[in-house]
């Protein structure tokens, strides 16, 4: 078998950002859930509390736990409203700090919020500036046509990957979830998590227009952090499936092994 | 056969419990809680730098009204004297405002009801997350403190509490930018009725830029002054001293 080539593909500054995204995402996930066990209900609209009604509630029936979506509601004991001995919406495994405290979860979270955001602007500003952005983020006018696409598609489905030269880049599916990250995600969960301060929303009304009202922006706020969350499920399932050891050494050194090519 | 000592389940729950207390020491850590802080700076100088000054906050209508504002906090004061006010609806208690004014001075609640009002319908947001929208009434507090002669010395106006909280009386501050804000009023109405025992009765802080735990309920006193080191535990409110929430609370 012939040796396989040894290639630079990750950057420092895009690993560095990586790596301050993980552990902000983290950070933020978890004291995120903390703030939410402050108050485990849900709204659309420009007010709610517990008078209104929620579309979304995590409680409790004595040492029952319960997620209540859509008004149908699906025992959760020992996952979510009751579990590990406390009767909160998110268990202790999971937030920061691991019991109560809304004034040490909000510290926590708005101080990544901003390592986040600087971070942020100062990638895009690298990205754009050194073309990162454009040859390595978007889709070539090739790829985005949608017998591609779904080709591509196909491939991730029966985990086939790219192999040889083709996995010296990212694929159009891995760009498509990069993009919808940086490009949705990101600003979504960011200008919602603004829309929450009565201080901004005197400064820049429009933001509740946008996202029709407070409640709305949290509820929308949360989903965003699903979805982080479930990013971060496929990205870690996609670094297992490619090669834990080759994607962790590109993600830290840089240089990655090019998969060997499938035979015919 | 033996039982294997590790289980899987055990070995589980306890990487868990090292996890968390590991967690749980670094946020216990002073120096850490210092860095976090630098946060909360940046969050009050970031957002006063975009606000305006006398940028109002959302005012929505009455088609935008709660059904039922939620009553939070201090439900009815147990102070005695505070009952005594209720019995008799009031008419003998005075607003007392003092400190550092020219004029200090007291004010009944006949006053302060015949007094220039502003209504504003705003939405009241808790630090948890929840929010109320309500019609409120009250007088302006930068006309007030116009009235008492505020001293251009005084840096904050302080709120002190008809209600105490775990055996402490509540509580609160804002500063000059706050104090004089439009939006700012020492509020006797909500929802075209005089303020119920739950919501505050007779008389509390709107100050609308700011999350609920600012909203002061049964003020009795209103004090000027140029520092809060010397005031309960020096960090400006009831929560902010027993709870470390945030002083500055526009988020």
């Amino acid at each position: 078998m012939a040796e396989r080539a040894l290639v630079y593909r990750t950057k420092l500054p895009v690993r560095l950002w990586h790596w301050l995204n993980a552990l902000c995402i983290f950070i933020m996930l978890m004291s995120g859930m903390m703030i939410f066990n402050a108050h485990p209900r849900l709204y659309w609209g420009k007010f709610g509390a517990n008078p209104d009604p929620a579309w979304l509630e995590i409680g409790h029936h004595g040492v029952n736990g319960y997620l209540n979506l859509l008004g149908t509601e699906i025992p959760t004991t020992g996952v979510l409203g009751h579990a590990m001995g406390t009767a909160e919406a998110f268990p202790p495994l999971v937030t920061i700090p691991s019991s109560y405290s809304l004034t040490i979860a909000r510290e926590w979270h708005f101080f990544f919020a901003w390592l986040l955001v600087l971070g942020g602007i100062a990638f895009l500003i690298y990205a754009i500036f050194s073309r990162h952005l454009q040859d390595d983020l978007l889709l070539t006018s090739e790829e985005a046509k949608p017998r591609n696409l779904w080709h591509d598609i196909k491939q991730h489905a029966r985990l086939r990957f790219p192999t040889g030269a083709a996995a010296r880049r990212y694929n159009p599916v891995q760009k498509l979830a990069y993009l919808s990250v940086l490009f949705v995600l990101l600003p979504l969960i960011v200008l919602t998590g603004l829309t929450m301060s009565p201080a901004l929303n005197a400064a820049w009304p429009w933001l509740l227009e946008v996202f029709g009202g407070r409640q709305s922006a949290r509820s929308i706020h949360f989903l965003c952090a699903t979805g982080f969350a479930l990013f971060i499920v496929v990205h870690l399932l996609m670094v297992l499936l490619a090669g834990p050891v080759n994607e962790l050494r590109s993600i830290i050194t840089g240089w990655y092994r090019l998969p060997a090519e499938r035979r015919p | 056969m033996t039982s294997p000592l590790i289980t899987r389940r055990n070995a589980l729950i306890g990487t868990g419990g090292l996890l968390l207390a590991g967690c749980d020491r670094i946020t216990a850590s002073p120096t850490v809680k210092r860095v976090l802080t630098l946060g909360e700076k940046a969050t009050m100088s970031a957002q006063r730098l975009v606000t305006d000054r006398h940028a109002l906050a959302p005012e929505f209508t009455r088609a935008d009204l709660s059904p039922v504002f939620r009553v939070n906090g201090t439900r009815s004061p147990n102070d005695g004297g505070y009952a005594a006010h209720v019995a008799n609806g009031f008419a003998d208690w005075r607003l007392e405002v003092g400190g550092m004014v020219a004029k200090p001075s007291r004010f009944s609640l006949a006053n302060l009801r015949a007094a220039p009002a502003r209504t504003q319908i705003t939405r009241h947001d808790c630090v948890e997350g929840w929010s109320a929208i309500g019609e409120w009434s009250g007088v302006p507090l930068g006309l007030l403190l116009r009235q008492v002669g505020l001293s251009g010395n005084a840096r904050y106006i302080v709120f002190h509490c008809a209600d105490t909280l775990e055996g402490k009386p509540y509580y609160e501050s804002i500063d000059m930018v706050d104090a004089f804000h439009p939006q700012t009023i020492l509020a006797h109405s909500l929802n075209r009725q005089p303020l119920s025992i739950g919501h505050g009765a007779p008389l509390r802080l709107r100050v609308e830029r700011q999350l609920g735990y600012k909203q002061a309920k049964y003020v009795m006193r209103i004090e000027a002054v140029a520092a809060l080191d010397g005031i309960a535990g020096g960090k400006g409110g009831f929560w902010e001293d027993n709870r470390g929430y945030q002083w500055y609370a526009g988020i």
